[in-house]
């Protein structure tokens, strides 16, 4: 032990945490060689987004005893990601963000795997997600972050009293930034509320009414959006506008001149066009590094003990001053996403098809275009096409017969729903009971849906 | 393509061109470079500073690599001031990043007029001794000056300065300049030429908010002996009277008037904030005052004189429901008061500049414009220097935080931060720092730590053994994620004190990376 100490080790500082019994820690904290090792070698980390807080997670979880991460992101890196994507060049621009920022922190620091995944978070199979010990979300959108919680939400399992079962929880840590305002959280599911249960903390962006827009504009926004909202597509009938198309950006900002200048109204700028129509957030390194790091030191609290953890919400504000705070928020018992699952009950006759219809008209899911898998196993599949083929045929089927006629089992189910006015992909847990079938006590379905 | 533009678009959305040429004009000197010092300096040179300058005497070992990302294993041996300012110019080369081997304390020591050359100075891990001596040149150099230590899951930020000015605090949420209390003739005039009344409804529910409350107040008032509402009862009778004026149930605009009719019963005037600084004695100015007290001296004359009581007009209107052409008018009312307030403030400013024997124009009419604009927004920030908060801390002070459970792991931490500097000079080695003896080294930072509290006349308290525990436990370690916390608060508050916008942070920031339970310490 004195040997192996008196060697210089990268570990160095870090050992002084996972080596040493401590006094403010977690239940779970044993100290030693083995832990550190256990953390290098076994834990899993998945990133979820390798923009301004990727780029810093991998950075800190890579400095923090972690050796096996992923990182998954869909974007491609563009000059605007450099004043704070620190792993990206000026010569990267136009390289998957996942795959650049992945190679330049295996290049610094030794020991380090990183695998890279250049594609959207709902083309992995729900599998993929299961296979890691936490996931670490560095995201600016909040769909993005619904559909990560709903699917480490799906992973967990309730015992037959309705009790969240441990060896089930599928932890997060989740950081948003935005200018000098920040928020760092915790997330088991299970344990603290998930991302739906307190989704009013992100209420969703206000829209100018569209009559404000056509008749009585009164600022630079009000303009710029009626040339890119109305005018667009009465001259452009049937072409999209795209906001990554600099002429289609000047045209509408040639458009939202014209007709500031016939109002009067002062104030648009192309820099102000383009905050407006793509509703840019503004963003800082300083910010994204405090947020990130305050999220890697709470993946490596939570997957090693080595301290208690933030319970569960942290928010910075360096507007005026300096405020840190944190907030433990409650679950909300009735959160679709991170409860026992919706319950549903049905007759044994009803055919898988019929179940997807009613999925549809239920008032708590209005979920459409559904897939259905039952412990792992693919009942029905909208896609890829060769899934589609394959899983057809059980439509015509009942669905207890499919589930392997037990009572009572959980579903899952993907599909799209419309969440203020724009179609978002979800994952839904059920639980699905069928009538007049031993084993169903009223108790199971008192209180259901 | 304007390319640094596009780079720095995220940014320049929030500190503007300004702000922006604020960064790249200012020179950065950083002491130490660790991990702390260099991810403070990272966030810093994305965002473009002008120059850098890496203080370090040390050479990269095999433990830093574990935490720093700016070294690599070839940087093993090499100056690690070197390896870091390397990183760091890869980042934007529109930086000047230049390194200098040698540790910051002998520099202190030595060359104590080195340091008057930089805009702003980071001291990272530096020792109580060193800290006050920094402090002390800093301040005689009128170098602002910013301390950062990351120790285990605890470390500080402390700002230090004589005194700092902000006129664009940007606050968040601030209460609009409408003058709905105490409209100026222009904007009754204009309130008058509008039918509350008329019969068109759709021109009737695009009134703007403004016109209707300064209308109704006009008319309360009349009927009030000049008052406005004030007891509760008057202002729902007041609110009550917006409500019978609606012809409809969707007339957005007088929704916003019931909403907004608060600000018809504001107090006039301008806030405490404003008048402490009004109050100041800086603002009685002489040929060494700065251009913000001499335009504090102008507002306080404008104030008492013009302003009837009134800061100048801020001049812009929030989006209101209303036409196009009432709210174009409008706007055009308030814009054209806040000119004439600039007009007459700007001639007070040169009366004073020439008072006090400097050139009358040497202030810009944009300055001046900002700063009216920005008149109920001022700052004055001001810091005690590290010698007078160590050697007599504000006791009342201390002694609250001591026993406030809220404050107890952050006071804790800060009184341990400064044990173990006293620790490492009696016994050479942090508490901990080393393997083996940890209950003798525990026995003794607990000693310690209690004697400095009585030092600072805090007789008979303590610390919790579980922090004095989990101190020596932390043996003085740098930990990566903890460092990147500590370098970006930092960081953002350099970002704050070089462009003169938003609000620094006061007191001394206390990390615990143990449950997130940060607290700001005014000692
Ligand atoms: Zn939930």
């Amino acid at each position: 032990m004195a040997d192996a100490e008196a060697q210089p080790s990268q570990s160095r500082d870090l050992d002084k945490l996972l080596l040493r019994p401590g006094h403010l820690v977690g239940a779970n904290f044993e100290p030693g060689q083995d832990l550190r090792d256990d953390l290098a070698q076994y834990a899993k980390v998945l990133v979820v987004g390798a923009g301004g807080l990727g780029c810093e997670l991998l950075k800190d979880l890579a400095l923090s005893g972690f050796k096996n991460l992923e990182v998954i992101d869909m974007d491609r890196i563009e000059v605007t990601n450099l004043n704070r994507q620190f792993l990206f060049r000026l010569e990267d621009v136009g390289k998957p963000k996942a795959e650049v920022a992945a190679k330049r922190v295996m290049e610094r620091v030794s020991g380090v795997s990183i695998k890279p995944h250049y594609c959207r978070i709902e083309d992995k199979e729900i599998d993929f997600y299961s296979d890691f010990n936490i996931i670490v979300l560095g995201l600016d959108s909040i769909e993005a972050r619904s559909y990560i919680n709903s699917v480490a939400c799906s992973f967990l399992e309730y015992d037959s009293d309705d009790n969240p079962r441990e060896e089930t929880f599928k932890p997060m840590v989740d950081g948003g930034t935005e200018g000098f305002k920040g928020h760092a959280r915790v997330i088991v599911p299970g344990v603290t509320p998930c991302f739906e249960c307190t989704i009013w903390l992100f209420p969703p962006q206000v829209k100018f009414p569209l009559c404000t827009l056509a008749e009585t504009p009164r600022t630079a926004a009000h303009c710029i959006e009626y040339a890119h909202l109305i005018k667009w597509d009465e001259v452009h009938s049937g072409k999209s506008f795209d906001p990554d198309d600099p002429k289609h950006m000047k045209w509408v900002y040639d458009e939202a001149v014209k007709r500031a200048e016939l109002f009067g109204i002062p104030g648009v700028t192309y820099s102000l066009t383009q905050g407006v129509v793509k509703n840019i957030i503004p963003a800082i390194a300083s910010t994204n590094a405090i947020i990130s790091a305050a999220c890697a030191l709470e993946t490596l609290k939570i997957t090693s003990g080595c301290s208690k953890t933030l319970s569960n919400y942290l928010t910075y504000n360096g507007v005026e001053g300096l405020h840190t705070k944190v907030t433990e928020f409650v679950r909300d018992k009735d959160c679709l996403v991170c409860g026992p699952g919706v319950l549903i009950e049905l007759e044994t006759s009803v055919t898988l098809q019929k179940f997807i219809d009613l999925l549809e008209e239920h008032p708590k899911l209005l979920l459409s275009k559904a897939s259905v898998t039952h412990q792992g196993n693919n009942l029905y599949m909208q896609a890829p096409p060769v899934l589609e083929e394959m899983t057809r045929s059980n439509l015509s089927l009942p669905l207890f017969e499919l589930m392997g006629k037990t009572a009572k089992s959980a579903l899952h189910v993907t599909g799209t729903t419309t969440k203020n006015d724009k179609k978002t992909s979800v994952l839904r847990k059920l639980r699905v009971v069928f009538k007049g079938v031993d084993g169903v006590t009223d108790m199971d379905t008192a209180g259901g849906a | 393509m304007a390319e640094p533009k596009t780079k720095y678009d995220r940014q320049l959305r929030i500190w503007g061109e300004q702000g922006q040429a604020a960064l790249e004009k200012a020179s950065i000197c950083l002491l130490n470079c660790g991990p702390t010092g260099s991810e403070t300096l990272k966030n810093l040179v994305l965002g473009g500073v002008g120059s850098i300058t890496v203080i370090d005497g040390s050479k990269v070992e095999v433990g830093d690599l574990g935490n720093n990302f700016m070294v690599d294993e070839s940087s093993v041996g090499q100056s690690k001031a070197q390896c870091v300012c390397s990183f760091l110019q890869e980042l934007n080369d529109a930086v000047k990043a230049k390194f200098i081997e040698e540790y910051p304390e002998a520099l202190i020591e030595t060359n104590p007029s080195f340091f008057s050359q930089f805009t702003l100075v980071v001291a990272t891990q530096l020792g109580e001794d060193s800290m006050v001596k920094l402090d002390t040149i800093c301040r005689q150099a009128n170098v602002m000056l910013i301390f950062a230590r990351s120790y285990g899951l605890t470390g500080f930020v402390r700002i230090s300065l004589k005194e700092h000015t902000v006129v664009e605090s940007k606050p968040d949420h601030f209460l609009d300049d409408l003058r709905l209390n105490n409209p100026w003739p222009e904007l009754k005039r204009f309130a008058e030429s509008i039918d509350l009344d008329v019969q068109d409804p759709v021109v009737h529910k695009h009134t703007p908010y403004v016109v209707i409350l300064v209308k109704v107040a006009e008319q309360w008032a009349k009927s009030h002996g000049g008052s406005l509402p004030s007891t509760r009862d008057e202002k729902k009778e007041f609110k009550d009277l917006l409500k019978a004026r609606m012809i409809s149930m969707d007339e957005d605009n007088y929704k916003e008037a019931i909403e907004a009719s608060f600000k018809v019963f504001a107090r006039r005037g301008i806030g405490p904030d404003l008048q402490q600084i009004l109050n100041d004695s800086s603002a009685e100015v002489d040929s060494n005052s700065s251009d913000f007290w001499v335009m504090v001296a102008a507002l306080k004359e404008f104030i008492a004189n013009e302003g009837g009581g009134e800061a100048p007009l801020e001049g812009s209107i929030p989006d209101m429901t209303s036409s196009t052409e009432l709210y174009v008018n409008l706007q055009n009312i308030y814009q054209a008061k806040a000119e004439a307030d600039v007009l007459v403030i700007e001639q007070r400013v040169r009366n004073i500049l020439k008072k006090i024997g400097k050139d009358p124009n040497s202030i810009s009419q944009t300055t001046l414009k900002g700063f009216c604009r920005n008149a109920r927004k001022l700052k004055v920030c001001r810091y005690r220097s590290i010698e007078d908060e160590f050697n007599s801390p504000i006791l009342p002070e201390l002694q609250k935080y001591l026993t406030d459970e809220d404050y107890s792991v952050a006071v804790g931490f800060y009184i341990l931060l400064r044990a173990v500097d006293r620790f490492a000079a009696n016994y050479n080695s942090f508490p901990g720092q080393f393997d083996g003896g940890m209950d003798e080294e525990i026995s003794r930072l607990k000693t310690t730590a209690v004697g400095l509290l009585s030092d600072l006349g805090c007789n008979g308290l303590t610390l919790t053994e579980d922090l004095i525990n989990e101190m020596c436990r932390f043996g003085a370690s740098e930990l990566h994620a903890v460092a990147a916390f500590i370098g970006g608060i930092a960081s953002q508050e350099v970002i704050k004190l070089i462009t003169s916008q938003f609000l620094p942070m006061s007191g001394t920031f206390i990390f615990s990376g143990i449950d997130h339970k940060s607290q700001l310490l005014s000692l």
